[in-house]
């Protein structure tokens, strides 16, 4: 319990810090977003001035940044300069980015594991050396690379996936941007679970294990995987929260209407406010997932709450 | 930020294996370079990274055009053939050249961002690993605030709000987003280094905060640091060109890997030389700075071995 709470204290002055520095740079984007609103035409100083107090842009930073929290944690993301509701904007989008993230995360899961435990259970043979160079490649090749070979390879030269949109539903058309998204972590995984189990095999207790005569299937599911698992949990916990804002890129090229492809689109079409108002709320997010990793973690090595 | 478990363990045993060896200071990085020098990869990441740097740095000796420079419209989106080996872009422009053009905003990037963040984590690592205290504790926190902010969300904040920028605003931006990792482990490692013996003899005759910090624990708390930095590189390198792609990075007129890839968005499936030529260099690059990372970590700890 008092982890938790000294957890939770720390994570308010990086959350305040956090979103304040957003704000501040939006506070920084240059023009004036209301005389931009006009256009070409002249408006009267009346109406300036009320659309000045409806967005409070006459108070000084600070109180900015406060009423725009206060209304955020009554569920209130704030409106772009055109009067559209940013919650609206996201409306039906974040069940997209969901699925896939979900995909993405299972797959890292299941395969990831999986290679890492071959590998570590025949270090130095040839699947180890393949997944090892394996790895290192896909970390290497950026994300969109690898995004648009597989759209050319497996979508539409071999026809495997579909390319593009959600018209098949989940899975099927989460698959392979699903794939794509998780590719990155995946790699980490394997890599992550193949030390892990490679140097918990070593151990004492294995050792021990082994000389009582246990079965080697159970000596390595029983105890060594066991304990080689908690750094990998530990990942799989945060990168949930890097999935939903890595989506930006894999949802810009399978045109999956999600939250990452709005940001893409008002990139591409330079709404800086809608970007910076989404991103706000995806870092909160992303925030908010690590504090519930921290949390877990806790829950799981007890030697962490101690320390 | 990923790799931060991976890094500290790293971190952690590349400390017991070097805190453990008797030797004379010199000597790590003399093993270290016997080590290396008998491994093809590391020859062949070695390789490919003074070829790119060599584009990087003299690109006339390799291009036949400058940037953006002799092109026709007529020949927009040809592919290779007739003495252009990787055929035309969408404007027209020689894609040999322009390809070749582009290396120099990667590498510059990647190894300005790279330099930046360690001589700010070396100098944030110290003060708050040596001092401890209240300076610590800021310094901690600061890191935290920084830390939390996920990489491409947090670059894209910023360059939208600053929408005039070229290569040295973008390898600030990228500084300021990628300094956290690198500072956690130098702290870390001059915490352990700070309690070894021959830092309290030196203490014992007299010498000062600053020579500890720099003659006595710099020198043996810096190896994992410069793992970690060459393996950044090639991450850098790999996330300013993602800026780019997805339209807030580098913007015409500048040349880069990664507006190229961005450009080659709408024509990909019938032009694939617009997406295969960039990506192919973008890859080799970034690979070879992970790989020789992984080599330097080898040579440097040789308990993973």
């Amino acid at each position: 319990m008092r982890y938790a709470a000294q957890r939770l204290i720390q994570a308010v002055p990086v959350f305040a810090a956090t979103t304040f520095l957003i704000y501040a740079m939006v506070f920084a984007l240059p023009g004036d977003p209301i005389l931009a609103l006009a256009g070409d035409k002249p408006v009267p100083e009346e109406v300036l001035d009320a659309l000045r107090e409806r967005y409070h842009l006459n108070d000084p930073l600070l109180v900015q940044y406060g009423i725009y929290m206060l209304g955020l944690f009554q569920g209130d993301l704030g409106e772009t300069f055109t009067g559209q509701q940013v919650s609206e904007l996201l409306a039906g989008r974040w069940g997209v980015t969901a699925q896939l993230a979900l995909t993405a995360w299972i797959f890292e899961l299941v395969v990831g594991v999986a290679l890492g435990v071959i590998a570590a259970l025949r270090r130095g043979g040839a699947v180890d050396t393949a997944v090892l160079a394996g790895t290192t490649f896909v970390i290497a090749v950026p994300v969109f690379v690898v995004g648009y070979g597989a759209q050319i390879l497996l979508g539409v030269n071999l026809g495997l996936f579909p390319t593009a949109g959600v018209e098949h539903g989940w899975p099927v058309s989460y698959l392979l941007p699903g794939m794509v998204l998780g590719s990155f972590s995946l790699a980490y995984v394997a890599r992550l679970t193949r030390t892990s189990l490679a140097e918990n095999l070593r151990a004492d207790y294995v050792r021990t294990a082994v000389a009582k005569g246990m079965r080697r299937r159970r000596v390595i599911g029983r105890h060594a995987l066991r304990n080689s698992l908690i750094p990998v949990v530990t990942f799989l916990g945060v990168d949930f929260g890097n999935l939903m804002a890595g989506a930006v890129v894999t949802e810009g090229i399978f045109n999956l209407p999600g939250i990452g492809q709005q940001v893409f689109q008002s990139i591409q079409l330079q709404e800086g406010p809608v970007v910076v108002g989404i991103v706000t709320v995806l870092v909160m997010i992303f925030l908010a997932a690590n504090l519930v990793v921290d949390l877990l973690y806790g829950v799981l090595d007890p030697r962490i709450r101690r320390a | 930020m990923t790799d931060l478990q991976a890094d500290l363990q790293t971190g952690a045993a590349l400390r017991a294996a070097t805190g453990a060896e008797p030797g004379p200071a010199g000597s790590l990085w003399g093993d270290a370079w016997r080590e290396m020098r008998g491994r093809a990869v590391f020859w062949l990441s070695t390789l490919t990274l003074a070829i790119a740097v060599a584009m990087a740095a003299f690109p006339g000796l390799f291009a036949r055009f400058g940037p953006n420079e002799r092109c026709d419209l007529r020949l927009f989106n040809r592919g290779p053939g007739d003495g252009a080996i990787f055929g035309y872009d969408q404007q027209g422009c020689d894609y040999w050249s322009q390809v070749v053009h582009g290396a120099r905003a990667s590498i510059l990037i990647g190894i300005a961002v790279t330099v930046f963040a360690l001589l700010i984590s070396v100098v944030l690592g110290l003060l708050a690993g040596y001092y401890g205290g209240w300076l610590d504790a800021v310094i901690g926190r600061l890191t935290d605030v920084f830390f939390g902010i996920p990489f491409v969300l947090g670059a894209t904040v910023i360059l939208v709000a600053f929408p005039d920028h070229g290569i040295w605003a973008m390898t600030l931006v990228l500084v300021v987003l990628g300094w956290t990792t690198m500072t956690r482990l130098m702290r870390g490692q001059v915490i352990a280094v700070r309690q070894m013996d021959y830092v309290t003899a030196a203490r014992m005759l007299g010498a000062g905060d600053l020579r500890i910090m720099l003659k006595h624990i710099l020198p043996n708390a810096i190896a994992p640091v410069v793992v970690l930095a060459t393996l950044n590189v090639g991450n850098v390198i790999a996330g300013e060109a993602t800026l780019d792609f997805l339209g807030v990075g580098l913007q015409y007129p500048e040349v880069s890997w990664g507006l190229q890839l961005n450009a080659a968005r709408a024509f990909y499936t019938t032009h694939p030389h617009l997406l295969i030529f960039p990506a192919v260099f973008l890859t080799a690059t970034v690979l070879s700075f992970l790989l020789l990372g992984d080599v330097v970590r080898d040579a440097l700890d040789p308990k993973l071995r």
